[in-house]
């Protein structure tokens, strides 16, 4: 049985319906990378697929034995209060919780873990440095440290290189690709077609027109085809 | 007058008050900055009004131990309003704001209908400002109050790193497997406890200052949840110190006192918060 298996799934918010009757899997070790324009419902879509939203209707089926403590997740917005006094590796660290269980305290392995992510994402320097002071880019690495802390088996970003610079951003790609080689699922919502082609092997693609399948038939498909001129239209003004 | 000081330490009932005193602006200081941060400050001043209309009741009853009576009463009070925080069709602060007055009259109403005292609006007065109480203390009621706050300390100490999480990103922590719903009530549960130990101490209405004090003054000194955490903590111990001291010395309400050290102290920490922003800046 695949990782995930959604069936007919229809997303919404009260009343209205945002997406409907989508099916779709996603196996172990995949790259999916979810496209689609603003307000798609794509944050909906991963928001549901964790369980922080109930469906409309349909079923997502988890296999694999899939433990929510083994997930990795970066929100697309964190609603963090103006004032609210956190450095940087107490948040980091903050990413190993789902590990602790009920043991009180991160462990040594669990404080080497957040060390090693912050320096992945070039935050070392600023790790006693208090969150809510940092730029957007920065605030951005550090909630990616976070969700690197917290994956085991899968990680699902929510436009994770936005507010990210092109050096970093490369990187950022190149740490998700080098993650997935390892063998992490890596469920991904990314505006930039070009990433997309490049390291995704399935591609989701939600709106008006609804594509689901590998990044081949996507190229050749029409949802695909319409979105590369609409990118190549925008890329020419 | 440290000569008066030291004289009123010999009588045992000045040393519980103290001691009494000092455990619960602990305690109270522990949360606050959860309280404040996740937007919960109302639910505090809430559930000290449900646990007024409690002691009225019990009062009524002439319940001997009416902490009986009121911790449960105050506990099922934080599920309720939790719950009711977390629904969107009813807005949190409305339902807050709901709860609160009607225990508030409920209280007032049946003290006023049934009380067989002759002082009421003394009482009344005493149980929303805090009294002289805190220095009639007996033996078993001070073992009561250490008892829970020793739980109330090592519960936050225990559960420190699952509070952070759960306060800092709560869909997050949910999301990657923390049991979020548990912890929140488990922090409305504590919450509970607090506000009726602290009760004792500065009565039902001035609850919501001992809590959220500290905590905001803290917030003006240090950046990260650590440092805020034992700062807070620091502050209230002392405020909660010189406040009982003052009120003993100068036969003013403790409640009142102590809450207005506590503000004297964050006019003070605000102050050094903007000098100290302007100079790094
Ligand atoms: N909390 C909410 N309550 C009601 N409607 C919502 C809520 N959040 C989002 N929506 C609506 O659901 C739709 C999908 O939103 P969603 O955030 O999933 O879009 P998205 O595809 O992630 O867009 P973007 O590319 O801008 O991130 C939008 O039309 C939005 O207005
Ligand atoms: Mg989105």
């Amino acid at each position: 049985m695949a990782l995930i298996t959604v069936r007919d799934l229809s997303l919404g918010y009260e009343n209205r319906i945002i997406i409907e009757k989508l099916n779709f899997t996603v196996n172990a070790g995949d790259y999916l990378c979810i496209m689609g324009e603003n307000g798609s419902g794509k944050s909906t879509l991963i928001k549901t697929l964790l369980n922080l939203k109930s469906p409309l209707a349909g079923e997502i089926l988890i296999g694999e034995g899939l433990m929510k403590n083994e997930i990795g997740y970066l929100p697309q917005q964190t609603v963090v209060q103006r004032d609210f006094p956190a450095s940087v590796k107490e948040i980091v660290v903050s990413g190993c919780q789902s590990q602790c269980g009920l043991r009180p305290f991160y462990n040594k392995k669990e404080r080497e873990i957040a060390q090693k992510n912050m320096e992945r994402m070039g935050i070392l320097k600023l790790q006693n440095r208090c969150y809510r002071e940092l730029s957007g880019g920065q605030q951005q690495r550090v909630l990616l440290a976070r969700a690197l802390c917290a994956t085991r088996k899968i990680l699902l970003l929510d436009e994770p290189v936005s507010g990210l610079d092109p050096k970093v951003t490369a990187e950022m790609y190149s740490l998700i690709a080098g993650l997935n080689d390892e063998g992490i699922t890596v469920i991904m919502i990314s505006h930039d077609l070009s990433a997309a082609l490049q390291y995704a092997d399935h591609i989701l693609h939600i709106g008006a027109s609804v594509f689901f399948g590998t990044r081949k038939e996507y190229i050749k498909s029409e949802a695909g085809k319409s979105f590369l001129l609409q990118q190549k239209a925008g890329g020419n003004i | 007058m440290i000569e008066k000081l030291i004289m009123y330490l010999q009588y045992p009932f000045v040393r519980y008050a103290l001691i009494v005193g000092v455990l619960i602006a602990l305690c109270s200081s522990l949360l606050g900055v959860t309280l404040v941060l996740k937007r919960f400050s109302f639910i505090g001043d809430g559930l000290s009004h449900v646990a007024f209309g409690a002691m009225a009741l019990a009062a009524v009853l002439n319940i001997t131990n009416d902490m009986l009576l009121i911790l449960p009463v105050t506990i099922a009070g934080a599920v309720i309003l939790l719950r009711t925080g977390q629904n969107a069709k009813i807005k949190g602060d409305a339902a807050v704001a709901m709860v609160s007055v009607a225990s508030l009259a409920f209280g007032y109403l049946i003290m006023n209908v049934f009380s067989t005292s002759s002082n009421l609006s003394g009482d009344v007065c005493s149980t929303l400002f805090g009294s002289t109480s805190i220095l009639t203390l007996t033996k078993k009621e001070v073992l009561i109050c250490m008892i829970l706050s020793v739980l109330v300390v090592v519960f936050f100490v225990l559960f420190y790193n699952k509070i952070f999480a759960v306060t800092f990103d709560e869909n997050f922590s949910k999301a990657t497997g923390v049991r979020t719903e548990a912890y929140n009530l488990m922090i409305a549960v504590v919450i509970a406890v607090i506000i009726v130990l602290a009760m004792n101490l500065v009565g039902s209405l001035l609850i919501s200052a001992l809590v959220i004090f500290p905590a905001l003054s803290a917030m003006r000194l240090f950046k990260n949840f650590k440092s805020v955490t034992i700062c807070s903590a620091i502050l209230s111990v002392v405020c909660a110190l010189v406040g009982i001291a003052v009120s003993i010395v100068a036969g003013t309400p403790v409640g009142s006192t102590i809450v207005g050290i506590d503000t004297l102290a964050f006019g003070m920490c605000w102050l050094l918060g903007t000098i100290r922003g302007g100079i790094v800046k």
